[in-house]
């Protein structure tokens, strides 16, 4: 690892102090679990590293007075798991437990993982976000990469197993800085983006800015689920992913939200799955045709192909579980 | 109750319409400069000596910023149980406990490890984890079974009664070369209380 | 001294050999005491972290170490690659950068400032025919074994074809098969490497190894000094299975930046160089025609195979195809593909897992295309084989493994099992052979005046319970409880003992422990004799004592009969030469494993649902041991069979999943149930110990890729059977 400074911020206010506006100069060190791996293949190098690992402001799990539910950015994984208050959300359970490392749960934490950097083999060995414009994947082994929203020259698949879980329970997040008084309320998946060019990070925030909560709303009694396709057991990255949010009223979908997971560079909502289950009920006939809706748009690279398979199974059984049909 | 921050947010822009905001902010500035200054001194540059709780002892170390808690056990308090597999963590051999949580000290900085207790697979002798290890032989190299040692520690220890299921879901952090999860599993089951019949 | 007779006790008669103590290193490695080359810290060391080549193939132009040496903590940069060398691998070490600290030496590695030339890459294992147009192939071998011989006036070759054309016309059924199975890595989770420090002239090195008594030639040549100056330590060492019998060049660098620095040296490859340089393991994939009559017996095997060793462009050999299973009319023929990658080196059962999983499925092919149980196949050509065990011992091992599999209740014809929503099941054979042969190893042995025991022997403990077995074999000779034995191993200045390779070990320590404490009881006995006033052969030994044959009030207790040993202890150095003859010991071994899988035909993911092991090893020694090593055999068949390959850029050639996150490995939750039975009916125990570590890691491959077809109907050709593999041969036989 290259050498860097270290300071343990004791409030939101000195984070943001610390935190440089120009990128790559100041890291944010949360749980490490990504991070100091980052940093010991020298593909992120900052000159100094803030850790807000235990920020006690960060740490807790708060409902507030209209009954929304305030995740604290270091919340541990494991924590979300066992707190009753997160029960109404087992989107977010799944995704959780999906990872199967009691290290991991342990270690890693909300804000974190939902900003994990992406896994791309070509980017983790130093090739850059965009490895050569795409190039090299398009070019290269493209069995783990992105076969929706890949037009541009971005291809990575975005790595968090939490974020289309939340997102498709209309998650936000609270976000703070450059300076202390600047203070916004976005939903999560604003916070991504498909970057253009090796300028751009895979995430909007700025270098000076910190994601204090992840905000959950109220428990309105949708049903929600997490369907991962694995090869196996443990934390290694799912295939594909989906999650679904339902508002089923008389055994009909009045609201849907479908997102996929780790087959685009952004958490990818589904309008057109959405579309597909709306005013039905969250059936096998619905789900799988769901799931048709999901890829029809997808453009497969030269070895990704079955991920377009895997992607429709993963929305089709996501939202039968989510209507408790699918265990 | 502590006021979480929408409601802070709401008073602030609540404030902000007022002439009050122009004095609240002018306080907040002071307050941010006070703060600026102590955390710009509490910034650690190049090696320091810290101590760190270990195995029930303080131990005096001496780190950079980028020294690894498994740097430090390792190389300079001779603590090698937890083992160097991979760099980014993904074979849980470095695990310890950092107050009471299975924790990868290859990628926890020693300098976030202030202030909390760490045990490491070194402070389990006599423990019934590495005795059931022994006797359902669930080591072959070695090489893997401290960090699964502390591993079943911390999944037992918050599932006493787990069942065999449950123990085969639970202990994926780890892996092992040498093919010892069948034993594992026999080593987690004759401890849980659960009986193993899941 | 009087002919000592080397036996083994009978079962019945025997105190520790088949029992199960607990490994004597087991607490040590379970509370992080045992300490391996990696953990061994030497006063004022550096630690060594080398730069690996990101190029497959290139040629170095320059090299510039100045910002690096410059950098805080960077004592030394040893260049081990020099400009114009050609380099056709990616990882091969460039050069060595020696630190304070293993960070300060990464970084150090991150400012080594190197110009490359890049050059023509090749990584396609499979592509024969591209191979063979860019001229990067290598007759490997050919075989031809025909019933009928040619006339004097026939030319061989057209012969050849045209009686194996005629015998597959002849056959009832006919299979045309293609299968294979990947490159895979050793992925040892203690990486390569070595501490080291020179006291004086002498070479002290801890080196990761599988061959203690024999690593100190590497050093020695390497180095320029004799043998003598080195001595190697080891007595842990975090895996091996193959590829860690010589010191490497990053070992004896370390040597040499320890002569240059004056200071002890610690260098041990990182994960992505353990993967890329490490250690692998030869592809093969196949080209097969199988003839077979009306009964299911195949007459003839037709085959062509290739595969990649690296840049040195062999692959798995033609003598172990086709396997177990052994047509009389044969022919098979080897190519090997030059790649830019690491040569292979040997992996546990060199060739035969390959060789397994690329004959096999043929069979089990044949049996569905009968529509006929497979078992009722594999148990039919069992009157064709080539392999070191018995027809009738692969028989009985067939039916107990499927007797444990409740193959009866559980077999369907392919594809036609029951499905529960996407998921099928299925079941599939494999069956194995093997040596195991007794290495060549000597025992020093001494008995204390206090009744103490020691052994020293040069051999190594890999993960197999060497030191375990050291132990009972004295223990048992001597009617003494296992811990009463204290034993040393893992140091080269210790008798000689043969490398942990080949499944050697436990023949060759049984062999030198047990005729060393065979020669120091009738030493003991003729002491005790003398006491008890009767001739030695009188004497027997029972639990801790020595006595006249069954008269227990005519005895010495063992620490009695050691006070009458006088001043100095007595001490016996005893060996076993490799191809001697002896009753301890013996070699050929079979062995049968049948997979049980589920694959959800929605995602191709394939779960393990139970596999049976039947195992034969000659004597066993300790069962729990024994049931361990077949347990990881069988993990680790697992782990080839659905997780583990090598991926390379087949642009780039880079090997893009040199990290564990992207090298997948199976997980505790992977395994599903393993049953294993261990086969050791009197006939086999008698013929004495064989070694045991490859043998049940040869079946894995066959018997879960004839699970899965099994299962789906549908031949997933190569290994590992992946979720994409699974998912495409699927819906390659739906469309």
């Amino acid at each position: 690892m290259k050498n860097f400074d270290y300071v343990q911020p004791r409030s939101e206010s000195e984070v943001l102090e610390l935190l440089s506006p120009e990128p790559g100069v100041t890291s944010l060190l949360a749980g490490g679990t990504d991070l100091v791996g980052l940093m010991k293949k020298m593909i992120v190098t900052p000159d100094r590293v803030v850790d807000i690992g235990d920020l006690p402001e960060l740490r807790t799990i708060e409902m507030d007075a209209t009954e929304q539910l305030w995740i604290g950015a270091g919340v541990r994984l494991d924590e979300f798991l066992s707190s009753s208050t997160t029960d109404p959300y087992p989107a977010v359970k799944q995704a959780i437990q999906g990872i199967s490392s009691i290290q991991l749960q342990a270690q890693g934490t909300v804000g974190g993982e939902i900003l994990r950097r992406p896994l791309c083999w070509y980017f983790r060995d130093g090739h850059g976000l965009l490895a050569d414009n795409g190039k090299r994947i398009i070019h290269g082994d493209n069995r783990y990469h992105a076969i929706l929203g890949n037009h541009g020259p971005a291809k990575f698949v975005s790595a968090s197993r939490l974020a289309p879980a939340l997102v498709s329970l209309g998650a936000k997040v609270r976000v703070v800085g450059p300076d202390p008084d600047q203070e916004s309320i976005l939903p999560l998946e604003s916070l991504y983006r498909t970057p253009r060019d090796e300028s751009q990070r895979e995430h909007t925030l700025l270098p000076n800015q910190l994601l204090t909560h992840v905000i959950l709303a109220s428990d309105q009694g949708d049903l929600s689920a997490a369907y991962e396709v694995r090869h196996g057991e443990g934390p290694d990255a799912p295939l594909a992913a989906a999650a679904a949010t339902l508002q089923v009223v008389a055994g009909v979908i009045q609201k849907a939200r479908i997102v996929l997971g780790q087959v685009a560079p952004i958490p990818w909502i589904s309008g057109e799955a959405e579309r597909v289950c709306l005013g039905h009920p969250p059936d096998e006939d619905t789900a799988s045709q769901a799931g048709e809706a999901a890829v029809a748009e997808a453009m497969p690279l030269s070895e990704n192909g079955y991920k377009i398979q895997l992607a429709k199974v993963s929305v089709r059984r996501a939202i039968l579980r989510a209507a408790g049909s699918f265990i | 109750m502590k006021k979480t921050p929408s409601e802070h947010y709401s008073r602030r822009a609540f404030l902000k319409g007022s002439s009050a905001a122009a004095a609240t902010s002018l306080a907040t500035n002071a307050a941010d400069s006070v703060a600026q200054q102590s955390a710009t001194d509490r910034v650690i540059r190049g090696e320091t000596a810290i101590k760190l709780d270990v195995n029930g002892s303080l131990r005096e170390v001496k780190v950079e910023p980028r020294t690894t808690l498994l740097d430090v056990l390792r190389y300079q308090l001779d603590l090698t149980g937890a083992k160097p597999v991979s760099l980014d963590g993904s074979s849980g051999a470095s695990t310890v406990l950092i107050d009471g949580k299975p924790i990868m000290a290859s990628t926890t900085l020693a300098l976030s490890a202030r202030g909390k207790k760490i045990e490491t697979v070194e402070s389990l002798v006599g423990d019934e984890v590495p005795r059931a290890f022994v006797e359902q032989d669930a080591e072959q190299c070695g090489f893997c079974t401290p960090g699964f040692v502390v591993a079943v520690r911390a999944f037992l220890n918050q599932n006493p009664n787990a069942t065999e299921q449950q123990i085969r879901l639970g202990l994926n952090g780890n892996i092992c070369r040498c093919g010892t999860y069948a034993n594992v599993i026999q080593a987690a089951v004759s401890i849980a209380k659960g009986g193993g019949n899941g | 001294m009087a002919e000592v007779k080397y036996s083994w006790p009978s079962r019945d008669k025997s105190y520790v050999l088949g029992t199960s103590p607990n490994r004597l290193d087991g607490m040590a490695k379970a509370t992080g005491t045992a300490k391996y080359t990696y953990d061994v810290n030497l006063p004022n060391q550096l630690v060594v972290v080398a730069l690996g080549c990101p190029h497959a193939h290139c040629r170095i132009k320059a090299i510039n170490a100045s910002d690096a040496e410059s950098l805080p903590g960077v004592v030394k940069v040893l260049v081990l690659r020099p400009a114009e060398t050609e380099i056709r691998t990616q990882g091969e070490l460039i050069a060595a950068v020696a630190a304070e600290s293993e960070a300060a030496a990464r970084e150090g590695v991150s400012a080594l400032k190197v110009d490359y030339e890049a050059l023509d890459v090749f990584v396609d294992d499979q592509d024969l025919e591209r191979a063979k147009e860019l001229e990067r192939t290598k007759r490997v071998g050919g075989k031809v074994e025909l019933i009928n011989e040619p006339g004097d006036d026939d030319d061989e070759e057209e012969f050849e074809n045209h009686e194996i054309e005629r015998l597959l016309k002849e056959s009832k059924y006919v299979i045309e098969g293609h299968y294979g199975i990947d490159v895979i890595t050793h992925c040892c989770l203690e990486p390569h490497g070595a501490t080291v420090q020179w006291i004086g002239s002498q070479l002290d090195a801890y080196l990761s190894t599988q061959n203690v008594s024999a690593t100190d030639d590497g050093f020695a040549d390497a180095l320029e000094i004799t043998a003598a100056d080195v001595d190697i330590h080891c007595e842990y060492v975090g895996g091996g299975f193959g590829s860690k019998f010589s010191p490497g060049y990053w070992s004896i660098a370390a040597a040499q930046i320890a002569k240059e620095t004056g200071r002890p040296v610690k260098f041990m490859l990182s994960r992505d160089q353990e993967l890329k340089i490490g250690g692998n393991r030869p592809s093969a994939f196949v080209k097969v025609r199988i003839g077979a009559d009306e009964n299911g017996v195949v007459q003839v095997w037709d085959s062509q195979h290739w595969g990649t060793t690296g840049y040195n462009g062999s692959t798995v050999t033609v003598n172990p195809v086709p396997y177990v299973f052994y047509p009389k009319n044969n022919r098979r023929i080897a190519t090997g593909i030059i790649t830019n990658n690491q040569p292979s080196v040997a992996w546990r059962a060199p060739n035969h897992p390959q060789a397994c999983a690329i004959t096999q499925p043929a069979y089990d092919d044949l049996a569905a295309r009968m529509g006929i149980s497979s078992l009722d196949v594999y148990l039919r050509n069992l009157r064709n084989i080539a392999a070191r065990q018995t027809a009738e011992v692969y028989a009985e091992e067939l039916k107990l493994a499927a007797k444990l599999i409740d193959w009866d209740g559980k077999w369907h014809p392919h594809g036609r099992g029951p499905k529960r929503g996407s998921v099928v099941e299925g079941l599939g054979i494999g069956i194995h052979t093997w040596g195991g042969v007794a290495n060549s190893s000597t025992c020093r042995l001494k008995v204390y005046p206090d009744g103490g025991v020691e052994t020293f022997c040069g051999t190594q403990d890999i993960g197999t319970g060497t030191r375990t077995v050291c132990a009972m074999v004295v223990a048992e000779t001597f009617g003494l409880p296992v811990e009463a034995v204290k034993v040393n191993i893992g140091h080269s200045t210790l008798p000689e003992s043969g490398a942990s390779g080949g499944s050697t070990t436990v023949g060759s320590v049984a062999e030198s422990h047990r005729r060393a404490s065979q020669d120091a009881l009738a030493e003991m006995k003729k002491l005790v004799a003398k006491k008890l006033d009767v001739s030695p052969d009188e004497l027997e030994v029972v639990t801790g004592r020595i006595q006249v044959s069954g008269k227990p009030d005519q005895s010495l207790g063992w620490k009695e009969a050691c006070g009458l040993i006088g001043i100095n202890p007595i001490q016996i150095t005893s060996s076993h030469k490799r191809g001697d003859k002896s009753p301890l010991s013996n070699e050929g071994v079979g062995g049968v494993q049948i997979a049980h899988v589920a694959v959800d035909t929605d995602t191709g993911v394939v779960k393990m649902k139970k596999l049976v092991a039947v195992q034969d090893m000659g004597l066993i020694i300790n069962p729990k041991l024994a049931k361990s090593q077949i347990y990881g055999a069988v993990i680790m068949g697992i782990a080839y069979s659905l997780f583990e390959q090598r991926i390379n850029d087949p642009a780039s050639g880079a090997f893009l999943n040199a990290e564990l996150g992207d090298y997948r490995l199976p997980r505790l939750g992977d395994i599903g149930e393993i049953v294993v039975e261990l086969y050791e009916p009197d006939d086999q125990r008698e013929r004495g110990v064989i070694g045991l570590g490859e043998p049940p890691v040869i079946s894995p491959g066959a018997a879960i890729s004839n699970a899965v077809c099994n299962a789906t109907g549908v031949r997933v050709p190569v290994l590992p059977l992946t979720p994409k593999r699974v998912l495409e041969s699927l819906q390659k036989a739906r469309g």
